[in-house]
């Protein structure tokens, strides 16, 4: 009886877990590894993998998108999470409530917004066209990437602060007045205590911001109706027939997203790795 | 210092509140100046507004249960009793970074075309939603729960005669509410405003229904941006009152 429980609880507990990733995770990607690198009567070819040449543009704008858009979050949202957690309870709470609605914004109604605010004829642009300052003409477009950097900051941002106040909060006083009591100024405070300890927390954020960046498509999709070249978009485009491509072609985009998705991964576990071995945690 | 904190913080409010506020006013607008609830109530008589929208709390709320429910009993025997299989997680929980929605709604439409009873219901989405949310509820469960000594608590528990029932009831849930809060949150939040999943396998949620009203309705679509925020914002409330409550019982023993 004690030895089956021994053998059994593992199961009960991890199992689930294990079979679902498996099911609906890991096979329907293997899945799309095979087919793009099939032809049509099943033989082993290499025509789509090099047809992602003629993608790259796509690629390049969804890297400088997903960079910009996560280093913003991190360091507003970071900066927010610091100066929110030493405030009273509620002003926390109302923080706390508010990212998570801003996260959810994201998407086709975070879209409508930005284009009711600053799109071509939104409120701030029309605000700044009576004051004499025509923002479109300066060269700002609210439908190319660094309009695109502004709205992925409001869901961006929030995200930020949910993933990171828990290791804010973790900072303690203590080490803040030791630090002062050594004669530490505030600046050496954060370059020698603060930062390091919060360091792998802030990697492994930042990669959080730069994966959603890089995967999100219901907002570029609504703002700019697939004019402007993203891999997500690109993909959907193959997906719903919007494009003389083939299925593989398909597939291979995908493939080619979860190499950079995963190089970007790769990269933080290593640098994370060095960083605990370092801090000594 | 703390006035410069005091500009900070004011600069993120003003981001955050002026596309709220704009999307207010256009939602007003009727034509030249004259501002009215036309929108809103051209929008309210429309009943797909209701049904799409009890559709996706209804998955909310499922993914919620059923990402606690797969993810909760594994982080915990993981933190007590086999520490090596952090790394494991770590990477399980990276992979839907690995394979984001649009390569994984490719994936598993290519893959499972059945049974019927599963696929063709929206339920079905619940599926790559708990994907989906599974690094975000990850991570703060596993954060929640490193936080707690989970050895000592347990082995406590158990020398007073404690089941796993009980330990995991009622010792290690009722320790993790805030982490649970937090990971309910973030799956309502990305659950609710889902696009991709719902538009490629041809089911109405809400942001589905969105998207249909902005293509050829702006000022209901301005309307209706406000109101998903506004529902948002007061389901969010609920559940973090809820979970404040539940904290400062916790906090008083």
């Amino acid at each position: 009886m004690r030895r089956w429980r021994r053998r059994a609880l593992p199961v009960i507990f991890i199992g689930p877990l294990i079979l679902f990733v498996l099911s609906f995770l890991i096979l329907p990607a293997g899945q799309l590894l095979l087919s793009a690198f099939r032809d049509e009567s099943g033989n082993f070819t290499l025509t789509y993998l090099e047809g992602l040449a003629d993608s790259s543009a796509a690629f390049e704008n969804s890297i400088l998108l997903s960079g910009a858009s996560a280093l913003l979050g991190t360091v507003v949202g970071g900066i927010t999470a610091y100066l929110v957690c030493g405030r009273e309870n509620s002003a926390r709470s109302f923080v706390r409530a508010f990212s998570a609605v801003a996260a959810n914004f994201a998407g086709v109604p975070l879209a409508f917004a930005f284009v009711a605010t600053v799109g071509s004829l939104g409120m701030i642009t029309l605000w700044f066209k009576q004051a004499g300052l025509d923002i479109y003409r300066l060269g700002f477009s609210l439908y190319g990437l660094p309009g695109l950097v502004l709205v992925y900051a409001y869901f961006q941002i929030p995200l930020m602060l949910i993933v990171i106040t828990p290791a804010v909060e973790g900072l303690r006083k203590e080490w803040r007045e030791a630090a002062e009591g050594l004669g530490a100024t505030p600046l050496q405070y954060w370059r020698m205590v603060g930062l390091p300890i919060l360091m792998p927390s802030l990697a492994s954020a930042f990669v959080l911001l730069f994966g959603n960046a890089f995967s999100a498509y219901a907002t570029p999709y609504a703002l700019t109706s697939g004019a402007l070249s993203l891999v997500p978009i690109e993909i959907s485009n193959v997906l719903s027939g919007n494009v003389m491509l083939a299925p593989q072609a398909g597939a291979a985009l995908a493939l080619g997203m979860i190499v950079v998705m995963g190089l970007v991964m790769l990269f933080h576990q290593l640098a994370s790795r060095r960083l605990k071995r370092w801090t000594g945690r | 210092m703390k006035f410069g904190r005091k500009i900070f913080l004011g600069l993120v409010g003003l981001y955050f509140a002026i596309p709220l506020v704009a999307t207010g006013v256009f939602s007003l607008w009727q034509g030249s100046n004259r501002y009215g609830f036309d929108g809103y109530t051209a929008l309210f008589n429309q009943d797909e507004l209701w049904t799409s929208l009890a559709l996706s709390f209804e998955l909310a709320v499922e993914t919620v249960l059923a990402s606690l429910v797969i993810l909760v009993p594994a982080i915990f025997w993981m933190h007590l009793r086999l520490p090596r299989l952090k790394a494991v997680f770590d990477v399980i929980s990276a992979l839907p970074f690995v394979i984001p929605p649009i390569v994984l709604v490719a994936g598993m439409s290519a893959l499972y075309t059945g049974p019927e009873w599963l696929v063709s219901t929206p339920h079905y989405l619940v599926i790559p939603y708990v994907v989906m949310t599974l690094p975000y509820t990850y991570r703060t469960l596993d954060v929640g729960l490193g936080a707690l000594d989970i050895r000592t608590l347990s082995e406590a528990a158990q020398s007073l005669g404690a089941g796993w029932g009980t330990l995991v009831f009622r010792v290690v849930l009722p320790n993790l509410t805030t982490a649970l809060v937090g990971a309910a949150l973030l799956t309502v939040a990305i659950a609710m405003g889902e696009f991709t999943f719902a538009n490629i396998l041809l089911f109405k949620t809400f942001a589905v229904f969105i998207a249909f009203i902005g293509q050829s309705y702006p000022t209901e679509a301005a309307a209706l941006t406000l109101l998903s925020f506004l529902i948002t914002w007061a389901a969010m409330m609920g559940v973090l009152l809820g979970g404040r409550e539940r904290a400062e019982i916790g906090g008083t023993r």
